[in-house]
């Protein structure tokens, strides 16, 4: 870099370092965005991308290194710090009051002065004119709960343009959009990349990489790894940088016999509450003695279908069927009716759903099946039982410290985990649902729990695996499907998957694609 | 670190609401004397009126017995994670129930008949409350805005029933002609109270609905998933247990408890249906369940105090002229603080002094 030649970089990082406790979430990135471009961070969940921003942004204190702003070191204490700086960011979940007008909300925090009416004219007539400049035209006397999230972001844009942004920062910004919404937005970014503004655009989707950037950087594990002209690269190429190579392929699964089909879906179309598709037309089939792992980034769709399959949120379009017998559409699809049939489920977020956290470690042992007669005498659920059950899943699972009455919340991560997933192995399900089976879990743990997984399997018993970590997907899968912003991308056997291919399927590429 | 430091259960259960008890009457005492008052006469004037001589037992024992049933009320609901405040109208639909049955039905044996009146209360109480819980469950109507719109609108319509429908023809007061003789609860002057002492056989039902409690809430898996409910509606919705269906159950139980008013004053006490016989007891029951920790035992006692309070209070008042009668709100105010809102603040304290004798 070193010439002093053109003008200083937007931004420029060096060596930033930023620790959380054991967790080395930035290990020394150098990061160069040049003024006027269009510039991409790509990589896996967990990689650091969003830590480096949030460190950008003054959310966070680099533990080391200095940022550039426009060639000066910068300190960046605070978000106001940033804003004053010129750097601006668009969360992935918006940061605006909905029961405020889009002019009230882009106003927010530059009100100018006492009286809201000069200020309002100022920021009205400003409003025009940036919309006219950049294609931002959003309705300035409009609520923005009446507005459909791409005009939300929009408005997003707008308030970070009138506070004088030069480098814009976008987490995520077409996870919430429809595929129209989001050519809408590259459109907006592409103006104001042709205006001199700087962009920074997070994402896990090589194809928005491939479609709008100038240069792209490539993140894995907290390190930056690559930086490359989006010209001169492939998808390929950023999808093996992002996944990395892995030292050695995992010891392939025992052979099992075909069992029988446990657990199929097919056409499933879900929908989260805010009425959004997040599961698109997906088909599966579980068969017994096989381990099905689907991977994809978070956020995907994956939390849906799992929960679609489980019977906690209703499809709204599509059949579920239960060792033969349709369960959707049909009476009776619930979560209680589906563990009834013989359905295991470990919830993705074990702390939010899977177990009592103020409550005894005896009482979370029984979550779900509580009607169980084993733990009631002459009706009424028995204590000195339900702690004889607990201590009887402690001891098997290894479950430390083996204590009942201890609450739930003071056990670990991973001894939670081993809890719940006692709890649901020890009915020997036909089918049983694991969502990212080993999330905070220590090393020791997440072998304890692979070992229960394949050992389920071995029982002729149908998994399903969901999860983020593709090192545990390829090392549990007997077959992978990749989800992608709510679709199946595609399936692969286990011996058939490599990084590269499956990079590739959760970015959204399919292999044909590719090249 | 932030975790609260482990002390012996004693130490939360007894001592510390011990304490805090101590603190209300200390600063209770100090506001007398400020008001020109005699403190020691005043605390004296209030133990000797509550628990001084039988039948002041008696009198308190007839108090608690509501805040024991209107503080069950507000516990059950609690522990689904809602907050009742109308136990109040609730009582006061309950004792629409109990009055018709009573009025209606005097034919009946008075067992049956009894026992009529108390199950007509329970479920014009539980009916009352359970629209409230169908409108949180299945609309998302806010249970504290409606329960407290419920209590205006159960005295609104109290109202209207007594004085217009109800009310004993050729009466000048707004209440309905006597029960039959068959309709009342015995008294417990089989304990040595006084005839004139309303305590009755509603003490008993009280104590037996929170054993019904405990068992159902804490030992049965109805009362499981109702306190999965409670605490987190996400680890329901996992569990398959049905939240909707859950809120409406415990609401309706909640009312039904807060029925107990109705029968505790009406059947037990003042043989008729009268205008605001409540007195404001759901209220209470509020403070009550928040200083018993919503829990069966922890409202017993604390309906147990506040009987009490009450009692004593009325004697303090009578029995010490230079003390405002006011006083007597002021110290159950005094209670709810030291014991509801700033329940732990002397934890830290205690953890402290206690820590080193435990080493």
């Amino acid at each position: 870099m070193g010439a002093p030649a053109g003008p200083p970089p937007a931004i420029e990082l060096r060596g930033i370092d930023k620790r959380f406790g054991a967790v080395h979430a930035n290990h020394a990135i150098d990061l160069v965005v040049r003024r006027g471009h269009i510039h991409g961070i790509v990589g896996e969940n967990g990689a650091g991308k969003s830590t480096l921003m949030a460190i950008l942004h003054g959310f966070y204190q680099a533990d080391a290194g200095t940022i550039l702003v426009n060639g000066d070191e910068a300190r960046i204490r605070d978000s106001r710090d940033a804003i004053r700086l010129g750097i601006e960011m668009v969360h992935q979940h918006f940061m605006l009051v909905e029961r405020f007008t889009v002019l009230e909300n882009v106003m927010l925090g530059a009100e100018g002065g006492a009286l809201l009416a000069r200020g309002a004219a100022r920021a009205r007539a400003e409003l025009r004119r940036l919309g006219a400049q950049y294609g931002l035209g959003v309705d300035p006397d409009a609520l923005v709960e009446d507005l459909p999230v791409g005009a939300q972001q929009r408005v997003e844009i707008l308030k970070a343009l009138y506070r004088g942004a030069e480098v814009l920062i976008l987490d995520e910004p077409t996870g919430v959009l429809t595929p129209q919404e989001a050519d809408d937005l590259f459109r907006v970014l592409r103006a104001l990349r042709d205006q001199g503004r700087t962009v920074l655009l997070i994402t896990h989707k090589l194809r928005e990489i491939m479609a709008i950037t100038d240069r792209v950087s490539v993140m894995r594990t907290g390190q930056m790894v690559a930086h490359r002209d989006t010209a001169t690269t492939t998808p390929a190429e950023l999808g093996e940088l992002m996944i990395g190579r892995r030292l050695a392929a995992p010891a392939p699964l025992p052979p099992m016999p075909r069992g029988p089909v446990l657990l199929e879906a097919r056409g499933l179309s879900v929908r989260d509450p805010a009425g959004v598709e997040r599961v698109k037309d997906a088909d599966l089939v579980l068969r017994g003695g096989e381990i099905l792992g689907i991977a994809g980034v978070a956020g995907n769709g994956q939390g849906e279908l799992l929960e679609a399959l489980t019977g906690i949120r209703r499809p709204v379009a599509g059949e579920i069927r239960f060792a033969g017998e349709t369960v959707f559409p049909g009476p009776g699809f619930d979560a209680a009716g589906l563990r009834r049939r013989g359905l295991g489920h470990v919830p993705e977020d074990r702390l939010r759903s899977g177990l009592l956290r103020q409550d005894s470690a005896a009482a979370s042992a029984i979550l779900g099946y509580q009607n169980d007669p084993r733990w009631r005498r002459g009706g009424l659920l028995s204590p000195a039982a339900m702690a004889a059950h607990a201590a009887g899943l402690m001891r098997d699972f290894d479950v430390r410290p083996p204590e009942p009455a201890l609450r739930s919340a003071l056990f670990s991560g991973g001894n939670q985990q081993k809890l719940i997933l006692g709890r649901e192995i020890e009915r020997d399900p036909k089918v049983l649902l694991v969502g990212q089976p080993t999330r905070g879990v220590d090393i020791g743990g997440i072998n304890a729990i692979h070992q229960r997984l394949l050992a389920h399997r071995a029982a002729g018993r149908a998994v399903l695996v969901v999860s983020v970590e593709i090192e545990e997907i390829l090392a549990l899968s007997d077959r992978i499907l990749v989800m992608c912003d709510g679709r199946i991308m595609g399936e692969l056997t286990a011996a058939e998957a490599n990084e590269r291919e499956l990079g590739l399927m959760m970015a959204g590429v399919t292999p044909d694609e590719a090249a | 670190m932030s975790a609260p430091a482990a002390l012996p259960r004693w130490v939360d259960l007894v001592l510390l609401p011990a304490l805090n008890l101590a603190l209300a009457l200390a600063i209770t005492a100090l506001l007398v004397l400020l008001t020109g008052g005699e403190p020691g006469a005043a605390l004296r004037a209030l133990a000797v009126g509550s628990v001084g001589s039988t039948d002041a037992i008696g009198y308190t024992l007839y108090y608690a017995t509501n805040m024991a049933f209107t503080g069950l009320a507000v516990a059950v609901a609690f522990q689904a994670g809602l907050f009742n405040i109308g136990a109040e109208g609730q009582a006061y639909l309950g004792g629409l129930g109990v009055a018709l049955v009573a009025l209606n039905l005097e034919g009946l044996p008075p067992v049956l008949l009894l026992a009529m009146a108390i199950a007509g209360g329970a479920a014009f109480g539980a009916a009352w409350a359970a629209i409230p819980g169908w409108l949180q469950a299945r609309r998302g109507s806010h249970i504290v805005i409606t329960t407290i719109m419920f209590n205006f609108l159960a005295a609104s319509l109290m109202v209207y029933l007594i004085v217009n429908v109800l009310i004993a023809p050729g009466s000048m007061s707004p209440e309905t002609r006597r029960f039959a003789e068959a309709a009342s609860l015995p008294s417990l002057s089989v304990l040595g109270f006084a005839p004139s002492v309303p305590v009755n056989l509603a003490l008993i039902l009280a104590l037996v609905a929170a054993l019904g409690v405990w068992l159902l809430v804490w030992r049965t898996p109805w009362g499981y998933g109702l306190r999965v409910v409670g605490q987190s509606p996400d680890v329901a919705r996992y569990a398959g247990i049905d939240e909707g269906r859950v809120i409406i159950a415990a609401m309706a139980l909640s009312g039904a408890l807060a029925a107990g008013v109705a029968v505790n004053e009406l059947l037990g006490a003042q043989h008729k249906l009268l205008l605001g016989f409540t007195g404001g007891y759901g209220f209470t029951g509020i403070a009550v369940a928040l200083m018993g920790r919503n829990h069966p035992a922890g409202v017993l006692l604390a309906a147990l105090l506040f009987g009490a309070l009450t009692q004593g209070g009325a004697e303090m008042a009578f029995e010490v002229p230079d003390v405002p009668s006011e006083i007597v709100v002021l110290i159950q105010g005094l209670v709810i603080l030291f014991t509801g809102a700033l329940g732990t603040m002397l934890r830290p304290v205690l953890a402290r002094v206690l820590a080193p004798a435990r080493a």
